[in-house]
């Protein structure tokens, strides 16, 4: 089948990932794997918490591993400009339970 | 196989994706694999406020092993359709 929901269509591109322990990666897709291992490329975290605005960390060339990976989503580049993520407030997501 | 199939038929609607660690994602289903893999697009999370985490994100892939409920249209459930496709799998036939 050719429109299965391969990662195809985002590599090169921004993307943010979920992984099961609750943490938000964001980086440059370069290559996946049918596991969903995934290579990202100039990645950093985004730490989310309630006391102060999202710290971003710089990790660089990461491989991740599917098992640990919840959600990949394509970014959009201009409304993640527009966002004021030292405004940004929240508890960080909850570890996957399975 | 079965559920792949029935997820295949969806493709198109609107569904609401939740996730073994609470978040809610609802979108058009854009297609789904063997692993129950899903793509949505036109996301948003249903408590935004709670989880601004994926406010940027518009088009999303969600890994099969982390669903735990699939929220459908109910005009996209035939129930008779699926009692008789369980049950024809069910007899191994």
């Amino acid at each position: 089948m050719s429109t299965g929901p391969g990662l195809e269509s985002l590599v090169d591109q921004q993307i943010s990932v979920i992984t099961n322990d609750g943490r938000n990666i964001v980086g440059i897709l370069k290559g996946f794997d049918q596991a969903t291992n995934i290579i990202l490329d100039e990645s950093h975290e985004r730490v989310f918490s309630t006391k102060e605005g999202v710290q971003q960390i710089v990790l660089g060339l990461y491989i991740i591993r599917g098992d640990n990976i919840s959600v990949v989503g394509e970014l959009d580049l201009d409304l993640d400009r527009s966002l004021d993520m030292t405004k940004l407030r929240a508890h960080p997501l909850k570890p996957v339970i399975h | 196989m079965l559920f792949f199939s029935y997820f295949k038929d969806l493709v198109g609607r609107e569904v609401t994706v939740e996730l073994k660690n609470d978040l809610a994602i609802r979108g058009t289903l854009h297609s789904v694999d063997q692993y129950l893999n899903i793509k949505l697009e036109n996301t948003r999370v249903v408590d935004q406020d709670k989880y601004p985490h994926m406010l940027s994100v518009r088009n999303c892939f969600i890994r099969g092993s982390v669903v735990r409920y699939v929220q459908l249209p109910p005009e996209g459930v035939d129930i008779e359709l699926l009692h008789d496709a369980t049950r024809r799998e069910a007899r191994g036939g």
